[in-house]
């Protein structure tokens, strides 16, 4: 059919509300949410900001090829439905995402996009650049996340070297 | 808790006749006698008991059979919300059950496709006679079968066709660790199926019962079949504990009338429960005891992996005659027609309902045992022994009620039974056959559903009167009225109406288990991952149209929000075309729907995420016709949406898709 369509887990949702995945939290997360977002403030400096969600602390080295290569699966399998490297698509060009924003943060936003959503002031203003179109939740492992890290990692060291 | 003054007027005013039961002599007691507030207690104090604040759950899932709607519903108990209509026997506007590819083979029979049918009665699945939670078993009526809902997706997923039967009404009980659902006719008939005159009804018309195996996957099957003589089998229930290796059913039209039932069904003075030793039928079958005879059914079941129902068609099945099986059938006289038979939690007592009768016939397992044993005969029917009335009773309730018709069972030694003609659930004392306690409904209650009411293992905190009559108790909605539901609370010695809720189609049993069994059981989507729909389209890249002759198949994507391909053109007149529609979202509540316009022989899709349909569109005319998403998914919902071009015959336009500028 097409070329192949490039880049990240996106999707849509809306009116300030979210897609929850736990049962029991429909109400509370709401809530949360509600105070957070009267609370969050921009950090000055955007790679300070680690988001929200698990990812506390990633540590990275060298470079794995066998991790970007996981990355660059999942990648074209499950985030060319919104993403591109180079250009806007439904969501922003992840070209540059690892030099712009904190490697926990982007797992976060990867893991925990609904919440991400409704509560960084980083990924608010990205939802509201991309015309309310959210974050697709798909529910991956830390393990695809922290590959995918690796891969757009690879990407942008490509990219700057060249 | 009065009715506002037009019902209250209305009630004085309306005589009322119940056609269900019309006997000469029997007057008919207006239901309406009774005071709407009887039962009530203060209503703050119902409210609160009923109450399931915003975000909270329900204590149960209850499962109400839809009755002439062919479906389930799902709600919520105490607080009587609807969760849920599931399609089992008709076709389903609401999510495209019965008119998507994958799901048309569950409704076909021997008969062809069968668009609407009517099913009557729920059924759990159990494991040593406690509802297990895995699967919801109901019958349909008109054009026989038995369908599986599993309970982990809330989804049919296996109709079975009975042969020879006719009127599946006496169905789908279960053994007490789900090892057979009985199928009794309630329509004798030819068997085969032969052009005879009706009014050779006593020599020609059999009525089988039917037993289904159920495979620990759950998968059904047709084990066998009793060949019965030509009386309505009309309900059953299997035994449990020292009587789990029978089934009961009754059966009316002992007379053998085949026309005018309302009179000529109800000369007898007693009719039968059959109780069936399906133990015994074993051994027989394994014997060779059977006869193989011609039935051609249908067993259609829903493939999990592929999301697609395939139809198996079989051509015959093992019919045990009883006059060649002794031990396998004894017939028990019940009085009056009996409908209901229900069997206590501890298996010993099964009560059967005379409808036409104000007193119910409480039979004790033990004893049939001991009758059995030394042959404490009263004649026999076809070669089927009938056991003495006397020597099998256990009790009599005299109940002071008219048109007795169901019982369930607390976990406290009491029974409950619905009295259609008078209007009430009485509640009685096994053992003691003693009435304890009586309600009014509103109006005429048919079946009564307590938790697991019908198990070793009763939930007594409620009790759901399932009435037949409506008329004042909602706003009125022209002539055609929703049925009435009514929640008593039954956890103390008298029981206290709590509530009224209006229901889908017509609920004949219902079940319902704890919510704690099932909510951790419920699959929030399907896996993309183990999706193997032969359609599917596992990614954007894969996305593409495919031409084979006139037939299309377009392999399409769903993803918030947009479709892929979006723009599609070289299609022609001519062509039928095959939307295949995956939905790629993983999140829960992250459906999608698809509707293209001018589909004259089908309807839409409604696609959780994960998985795949197929909607199949004959276009029949020039032009360009936009197609959409039809579930809110998204603020960028109105923008998820494409255009199908379709060209003449003569024109010279390519195959070609897209989505966006690439």
């Amino acid at each position: 059919m097409k070329k192949g369509l490039n880049t990240l887990l996106f999707l849509i949702i809306g009116f300030g509300f979210v897609a929850c995945n736990s049962s029991s939290q429909k109400g509370r997360q709401a809530e949360e949410s509600s105070s957070a977002i009267s609370t969050a403030s921009a950090p000055t400096n955007p790679l300070d900001d680690k988001g929200v969600g698990p990812i506390q602390s990633v540590q990275l080295g060298a470079i794995q090829p066998e991790l970007v290569k996981k990355g660059e699966a999942i990648f074209n399998e499950k985030c060319t439905a919104c993403h591109r490297l180079d250009s806007r698509y439904i969501g922003p060009a992840l070209k540059g995402v690892t030099k712009r924003q904190a490697p926990e943060w982007i797992m976060n936003m990867i893991l925990n996009p609904d919440v991400m959503i409704q509560q960084d002031p980083i990924a608010k203003q990205l939802v509201s650049e991309s015309n309310g179109a959210v974050m697709a939740n798909l529910h991956l492992s830390e393990e695809d996340a922290r590959a995918l890290l690796e891969y757009l990692r690879a990407v942008d060291d490509s990219s700057s070297s060249q | 808790m009065k009715p506002i003054s037009f019902s209250a007027q209305r009630r004085q005013s309306i005589p009322i006749a119940f056609g269900i039961i019309a006997v000469t002599g029997l007057l008919l007691a207006s239901c309406h006698a009774n005071d709407s507030s009887g039962g009530a207690i203060q209503a703050q104090e119902a409210a609160q008991r009923v109450y399931v604040a915003p975000g909270k759950y329900d204590e149960f899932y209850a499962f109400l059979s839809g009755g002439y709607n062919g479906q389930v519903s799902v709600y919520g108990l105490p607080s009587g919300r609807l969760f849920k209509i599931i399609p089992v026997f008709s076709q389903n506007p609401e999510n495209g059950y019965g008119y998507s590819e994958e799901t048309k083979p569950l409704l076909m029979t021997s008969f062809g496709f069968i668009p609407w049918d009517d099913a009557h009665h729920p059924e759990l699945s159990q494991t040593n006679g406690i509802p297990d939670g895995k699967w919801l078993f109901i019958n349909a009526n008109n054009t026989p079968r038995v369908a599986r809902i599993d309970l982990k997706t809330f989804e049919t997923v296996e109709t079975l066709e009975i042969p020879n039967s006719a009127g599946n009404h006496s169905s789908p009980f279960v053994t007490e660790n789900t090892e057979y659902v009985v199928a009794g006719t309630r329509f004798s008939v030819p068997i085969p199926q032969k052009d005879v005159p009706i009014d050779s009804y006593a020599q020609n018309f059999k009525g089988v019962l039917s037993f289904i195996k159920v495979a620990p996957d759950g998968n059904m099957d047709l084990s066998f079949q009793v060949m019965m003589p030509g009386f309505d089998y009309d309900l059953a229930h299997a035994g449990k504990g020292k009587s789990k290796d029978w089934v009961f059913f009754t059966c009316y039209n002992t007379e053998q009338a085949h026309t005018l039932l309302e009179v000529n069904a109800s000369q007898r003075d007693k009719d039968f429960v059959a109780a069936i030793n399906w133990k015994k039928a074993e051994e027989y079958l394994k014997q060779g005891k059977y006869h193989v005879m011609p039935g051609t059914y249908y067993d259609n079941r829903f493939d999990t992996s592929t999301q697609t129902a395939h139809s198996i068609v079989h051509q015959e099945v093992k019919v045990l005659i009883p006059s060649e099986c002794p031990g396998l059938v004894y017939l028990i006289p019940a009085p009056k027609s009996p409908h209901g038979v229900d069997v206590d939690p501890s298996g010993n007592y099964i009560v059967a309902n005379g409808k036409l009768n104000a007193d119910l016939s409480v039979f004790s397992f033990d004893r049939i045992q001991q009758a059995i044993q030394q042959k404490q005969f009263d004649g026999e029917v076809n070669g089927i022994p009938v056991l003495k009335f006397d020597a099998v009773l256990a009790g009599i309730v005299k109940s002071g009620g008219l048109g007795p018709l169901h019982t369930e069972f607390d976990d406290k030694g009491n029974a409950y039974t619905t009295f259609f003609i008078s209007s009430e659930v009485v509640k009685w004392k096994l053992g003691t056959w003693q009435v304890e306690d009586r309600q009014p409904t509103f109006y005429s209650p048919g079946h009564l559903m307590i938790p697991g009411g019908d198990s070793r293992k009763p939930w007594g905190k409620y009790l759901v009167a399932l009435n037949k009559i409506t008329k004042d108790r909602y706003l009125p909605t022209g002539p055609e009225l929703s049925q009435s539901a009514q929640l008593f609370d039954i956890s103390g010695d008298k029981m206290k109406l709590l509530l009224d809720f209006p229901t889908v189609g017509e609920p004949h049993y219902a079940q319902a288990i704890p919510a704690s069994i099932l909510m951790p059981r419920s699959e929030k989507i399907y896996q993309l991952a183990n999706n193997h729909h032969p359609y599917l389209t596992r990614t954007e890249k894969e996305a593409k149209v495919v031409r084979s002759g006139k037939r299309i198949d377009v392999y399409m994507t769903e993803i918030r929000s947009h479709f892929v391909p979006d723009n599609i053109e070289g299609i022609h007149l001519g062509d039928t075309v095959y939307f295949h529609v995956t939905n790629l979202e993983q999140d829960w509540d992250a459906a999608h729907g698809f509707a293209v316009e001018g589909n004259q022989h089908n309807a839409e899709l409604l696609l959780m995420p994960g998985q795949t349909k197929t909607l199949k569109w004959v276009p029949n005319r020039v032009g360009v016709f936009p197609f959409y998403c039809t579930d809110f998914c998204s603020a960028l919902h109105q923008e998820m949406q494409g255009y199908v071009r379709v060209s003449a015959q003569t024109e010279q336009v390519a195959l070609s898709w897209s989505t966006g500028k690439e």
